[in-house]
């Protein structure tokens, strides 16, 4: 098949904002000219709900996935059927990213019960007997910057036996103190999650630290709610017996498309949490939790 | 002069040549020659030379036109790497790689005046002992035999991390990076260390080929796998190795990325090494920011550590302070690492690192040795010692693996540091407990000067550690080594030296001891005297030859050799410590012992200024070179045997009894005992022998009494006893002819007589082919040479009373007739024709050359007529035998043979002949058509060869117009 067709958006990071203009080319190469009956372009933001089997059971899983809901959505023409002849052709095109109605366009994120996803697809209908060409791209949405100042809320933390919850026999517990403190927990998404951790003494030799960032996506619909936390990523702060007294560095940064400046609509929420996760040597695992709010400025 | 004689009137005529004669129908005249007036004619007019001229052997110099370029600006890469003739500049061929970067660091240092250092401070100097130079010495030191595993299977470690139950759809991209493609986990056990070796070459290889087949998270993942091995430290001795090699995969890795962003910022044209951030387009800094998301994902510790300290460089894409930022975040983020091993070597890494990439951040790399003392105690944590039991390695073992990297981080640290600097970092070591680790890196790393001037504090630090930790003889090394780079102040000398060696004296292992004391001999010979070397001699040999400990140490034994050679150039101050001899008898082995003999004779004959009589110079170093040459043996090769000659040779020539010949020659007697077996030897010692007759005639003035003649007469004895033992045929023939030189200067006729009788009965020994540098060579060249030579001697040697007229001459040119030549050479012919110059000269009335007090045949003849007859019928027949040689070669297909040869003879005869003589004119012209009939000569050359042919070409030409 000797003909391509390609979308190429003008920013090399494919980030848009609301009310921003989304501009670009479609590039169509081909060694000779090319039959065509008619290009469009789709442009459509969608936010794709999905209940987890474990909240509610399989069955209702299956039948009630929620309606997705759109956000944005616009198509226009882009050449009438015709010919295009052979070499590069560009065609420019332009899109306003207006919200429909009242709605807002929510930042992309992708998870694994809420998905916010914006798509540029360009169709190329052939006559009989060619298959008809399809080019879809992903672009970036952010949402506005926040106008209020962020107050960061720094938290201090110290963990100790006696501090745990949800443990059967604290007796058979090894003593240990770890204080720490983390930076803020209204975060900008933009800016890593930073804080220091000390070990001031544990009986047991720590095997690992690791901070666990975690997302909590709830789904509303007319059967009720269903709250879900799952992993986004896990990221070691130290291995091995640290030295005890010397702080170590809490530092993580957001990933992109996977976090989103927290989002709560009257259909979903999108919620980030952080987990500072010590293993011992002899595997016990004590966790502390951090809610997080995200927001970009 | 000029008369004919019949050929009947010749009394003595040879035999042999008789026969020939017969045909001759020649006379041969010659011409009579009044050598002095010649000489004045012929003598070039003197020119003054103008020291300012060009003269062919002053050295070139070259003048640099190209102006200096400015502090190095533009692409450097290209210009500086040009090898031109201008002497480069070290600092700039030095700083090859690590160059656009410090540029770009102070391109960012002047924008922004906070960070006003100086240009120099900022940038890594020749004097900075580069990474390569560890490399090496780290992979050879750090060795094992325990087998070794690689687990390249990343994801099991999964189990230990909560996650939440995600399902495998869900699994996202940035999880799929910790692991390589499903299916091709593997876990690699009981790998010899080779093996080992070789699959991280593998990996090495396999990131590269990745990476040129664009799948770059494949190279990622191997990155991110290879580095992940840096945190096993199973088989702990291997550690150091096994972070040279993997870092070897990051520094790849590093460059990598760092060429693929910088060739997508230069599509249109590329940007300039000190390139801002305005000039990187945005896809550029996409992806550069892409591989920072990715590697900020990496999950665990030590591979996010490594991935992004190897992409440091790639900071300078995306903002002016990333490195700057970057830098103290890595930094502290090693606080993590349990391990105290693992964090110092990644501590080492990011200060390489660092300095590669931004020379003047010195803070972070301050802040790295602050850390790694804050968590020194680690070391002797209860995790570490655990370990070390497990893996059956002992404490000072272990403690020696972090040194690698201590040093490196120190000598980061202190790279043109200030002093006050220093000492804060040395104040902080001392209130370490059990800091001897640290306090031989400090030694090692710090400028020796620095160390030097405290040496005292140092030995009493050394005093105060702990004996069960670091070995304290690696201590004593290390400040042996700073010592012998930079001098302790003078007062403090001998207590340093004394305080040292009371510790490294009581050293039980031999090994440990020698590699200690071997350091400190240096600083010994450098400020003390003989007295305090040979006390350090005796202790060496007191604790190396218990249970002969000294068969394991040669090479440090040799050092310490080296060492007091490289001090003592004095012989006769060496040789006279009492320890010396026996030291060198501990080189047993007898290929380290004729190393060290060499070794000592290269100082000897470099060194030695004066010629020596010193009885305890001369029998050491006879003792010296007699090792030596006796190391000679049937498989000795060629090259080991000549340089061994030639250092005996150099001792041979430094030996000198003064006036005392005869003491100089019953040395030659014994030396020639002594070096029987090496034949260069042997013509030195003939060689010494006749100039020692030479300069005895020189000091009688010419005139020899009784005594000295019977001295010279005994030196020439040992000539013509020595000569036939060599094998070498023509080194025997020109020994002859120079013996028989030297007695006929002495007067020593009868001498002189057998020199060169000998030397014409050996003359049919000589082989058609002889090796000459390995390849067979027809020795006809060499012969021809030997022959004119020993002609030109013949013309001062006179006759032998009781042999016939002309008695050598006629000997010599029977032996050259009956010798084998080389079938169609014409070289038995060409020395007849270059013997009638000889018997041309030897009619004369008064000879070119004279020996004074000898009475040559000029003078025992005084032109006699007969004797001149009896020349002119040797030319005869010599002449008649050319032309007869002339006959058969136009026959054959010699015709260019026959030209030049004929063309050779005519030139003998112009110059040698009377061509007034109507018969020789005729020859002549016979000879000059012969020459030219085939239009082989070429005329014009033949004539301009010489006035004199000039000359006598018009003469020609006048008579047969």
């Amino acid at each position: 098949m000797s003909v391509a067709l390609d979308l190429r958006l003008k920013r090399a990071n494919k980030v848009y904002h609301e009310g921003e203009v989304l501009a670009g080319v479609v590039v169509i190469t081909s060694k000779e000219a090319v039959q065509h009956q008619g290009i469009s372009l789709t442009m459509e933001g969608l936010v794709n709900l999905q209940l987890s089997s474990k909240s509610v059971g399989v069955f209702e899983a299956f039948y009630n996935s929620v309606k997705p809901i759109q956000l944005i959505s616009s198509n226009i023409e882009v050449a009438k059927p015709g010919k295009v002849p052979g070499g590069k052709t560009e065609i420019p095109f332009e899109f306003p990213l207006q919200a429909k109605g009242n709605k807002m366009l929510y930042e992309t994120y992708h998870g694994v019960f809420v998905n916010i996803q914006y798509t540029l697809r360009c169709d190329m209908r052939r006559p009989l007997l060619a298959k008809d060409l399809s080019k879809t791209c992903e672009f970036m949405l952010h949402c506005q910057p926040q106008k209020s100042k962020v107050q960061p809320t720094p938290v201090d933390f110290t963990i100790t036996p006696e501090t745990l919850q949800n443990v059967k026999e604290r007796t058979s517990l090894p003593k240990f103190v770890i204080r720490g403190h983390l930076d803020a927990t209204n975060c900008v998404i933009t800016q890593p999650l930073t804080g220091e951790l000390v070990v001031e003494s544990s009986e047991v030799a720590i095997k690992s630290i690791e901070l666990q960032l975690v997302r909590v996506e709830t789904c509303g619909c007319a059967e009720g709610y269903a709250r879900d936390a799952t992993e986004i990523q896990n990221i070691q702060i130290a291995e091995g017996d640290v030295c005890h007294g010397l702080p170590i560095p809490i530092y993580m940064v957001f990933p992109r498309l996977f976090t989103c400046p927290t989002l709560e609509t009257t259909n979903f929420k999108v919620e980030f949490e952080v987990n500072v996760v010590i293993v011992l040597h002899d595997d016990h695992l004590i966790t502390e939790n951090f809610p997080l709010k995200l927001c970009r400025v | 002069m000029g008369s004919v004689y019949s050929p009947n009137s010749c009394p003595n005529f040879p035999t042999r040549f008789h026969s020939i004669a017969l045909y001759s129908v020649f006379f041969r005249h010659a011409r009579v020659r009044k050598y002095g007036a010649e000489l004045q004619r012929c003598r070039l007019d003197a020119v003054p030379v103008d020291l300012g001229d060009y003269h062919p052997l002053k050295p070139i110099t070259v003048t640099d036109s190209r102006s200096r370029r400015g502090g190095r600006k533009g692409s450097t890469s290209s210009s500086s790497s040009s090898s031109s003739s201008v002497a480069p500049d070290p600092l700039s061929s030095m700083l090859e790689g690590t160059d656009p970067l410090s540029l770009f660091a102070a391109a960012s240092a002047s924008e922004t005046p906070t960070l006003s250092h100086s240009k120099n401070e900022e940038e890594v100097g020749a004097d900075f002992e580069p990474w390569s130079a560890k490399r090496g010495e780290i992979l050879a030191r750090f060795t094992t035999t325990e087998k070794l595993s690689i687990n390249l299977f990343m994801g099991s470690d999964k189990t230990s991390s909560p996650s939440s139950a995600v399902s495998e759809k869900v699994r996202t991209r940035l999880e799929e990076l910790d692991d390589l493609e499903e299916g091709s986990q593997r876990e690699l056990l009981n790998l010899s260390q080779q093996d080992y070796v070789n699959r991280i070459e593998e990996l090495n290889q396999s990131l590269k080929e990745a990476w040129s087949s664009d799948q770059k998270v494949k190279a990622l993942k191997i990155v991110i796998q290879c580095s992940k091995l840096l945190s096993d430290t199973s088989v702990i001795q291997f550690y150091p190795s096994k972070f040279v090699l993997i870092t070897d995969i990051l520094d790849t890795f590093g460059r990598l990325v760092y060429e693929r962003i910088w060739s997508m910022c230069s599509d249109p044209r590329p940007i300039p090494d000190s390139f801002s951030v305005e000039d990187v387009n945005d896809t550029a800094k996409e992806t550069c920011l892409n591989w920072f998301f990715k590697i900020a994902s990496i999950r665990e510790l030590i591979p996010r550590l490594y991935v992004e300290a190897a992409i440091l460089k790639c900071n300078r894409f995306l903002n002016k302070t990333g490195i700057q930022e970057t830098l103290p975040r890595l930094t502290a983020m090693i606080r993590g690492i349990g391990d105290p091993l693992v964090a110092v070597y990644a501590r080492a890494y990011l200060c390489r690192v660092g300095m590669e990439v931004a020379p003047h951040l010195k803070d972070s790399l301050n802040k790295n040795f602050f850390d790694l003392l804050a968590s020194f105690r680690q070391i002797h944590g209860d995790t570490v010692q655990n370990q070390l039991v497990i893996q059956r390695v002992e404490i000072p073992v272990y403690l020696t693996l972090y040194s690698p990297a201590i040093h490196w981080i120190l000598q980061c640290v202190a790279y043109r540091a200030p002093d006050v600097l220093l000492t804060e970092m040395m104040e902080r070591c001392k209130k370490l407990g059990n800091n001897a680790l640290l306090l031989n890196s400090v030694m090692w790393a710090f400028r020796p000067e620095f160390v030097a001037a405290r040496a005292t504090d140092f030995i009493g630090m050394i005093k105060d550690c702990d004996e069960a930790g670091f070995p304290k003889h690696l201590l004593f090394g290390s400040l042996g080594r700073s010592l012998a780079c930079a001098d302790p102040p003078e007062s403090e000398r001998l207590p340093i030296l004394n305080e040292a060696w009371k510790v490294i004296t009581k050293v039980r292992s031999p090994q440990d001891y020698i590699n200690c004391a071997e350091i400190w001999v240096e600083f010994t010979c450098r400020h003390f005297t003989k007295r305090e070397v040979n006390t350090v001699l005796a202790d060496i040999i007191k604790h190396m030859t218990p249970d002969r400990a000294f068969e394991d140490a040669y090479p440090q034994l040799q050092s310490v050799m080296k060492k007091i050679l490289t001090y003592f150039h004095n012989f006769s101050v060496l040789f006279s410590m009492e320890k010396f001899l026996p030291f060198l008898d501990m080189f047993q082995k007898d290929s380290v012992r004729v190393e060290v003999c060499k070794s000592i004779m290269e100082v000897f004959i470099k060194h030695q200024q004066e010629p020596t009589r010193d009885p305890v110079i001369l029998n050491a170093l006879l003792h010296v070179c007699k090792t030596m040459h006796d190391s000679v043996n049937a498989l000795t090769v060629e090259d080991e045997k000549r340089s061994l000659a030639l250092l005996i040779n150099g001792f041979i020539r430094m030996v000198s009894f003064g006036r005392d010949f005869e003491q100089q020659l019953s040395f030659c007697v014994e030396a020639r005992a002594t070096f029987c077996n090496l034949e260069p030897v042997i013509i030195q010692l003939i060689h010494t022998v006749n100039q020692l007759a030479m300069e005895t005639r020189r000091v009688m003035g010419g005139s020899h009494s009784r005594k000295t003649a019977a001295f010279v007469r005994a030196c020439a004895a040992y000539s013509f006893i020595t000569i036939p033992s060599l094998t070498s045929i023509f080194s025997r023939l020109h020994l002859y002819l120079l013996s028989g030189q030297v007695a006929l200067a002495n007067q020593c006729l009868s001498q002189a007589d057998a020199f060169l009788k000998a030397a014409v009965s050996v003359l049919p020994e000589v082989p058609r082919t002889i090796s000459v540098e390995g390849k067979q060579r027809s020795s006809e060249a060499f012969l021809l040479d030997f022959i004119n030579s020993f002609l030109s001697t013949l013309l001062v040697v006179p006759d032998h009373p009781e042999q016939g007229v002309l008695y050598l001459v006629r000997g010599l040119l029977n032996m050259v007739q009956d010798y084998t030549w080389e079938d169609n050479s014409d070289a038995k012919v060409r020395v007849y024709i270059s013997a009638l110059p000889l018997l041309a000269a030897m009619s004369q009335e008064s000879y070119l050359y004279t020996i004074p007090k000898v009475d040559s045949n000029e003078t025992l003849y005084g032109g006699d007529p007969k004797f001149v007859a009896e020349i002119s019928r040797l030319c005869e027949t010599l002449i008649g035998q050319v032309l007869d040689h002339l006959k058969t070669l136009g026959r054959e297909e010699g015709v260019r043979r026959q030209g030049s040869l004929a063309f050779s003879l005519f030139s003998t005869l112009l110059a040698h002949g009377d061509l007034r003589n109507n018969k020789l004119n005729q020859l002549a012209v016979n000879l000059w058509n012969l020459s030219h009939k085939n239009g082989h000569c070429d005329t014009r050359t033949s004539v301009s060869l010489s006035p004199t042919y000039t000359f006598s070409y018009k003469l020609l030409n006048d008579f047969h117009p």
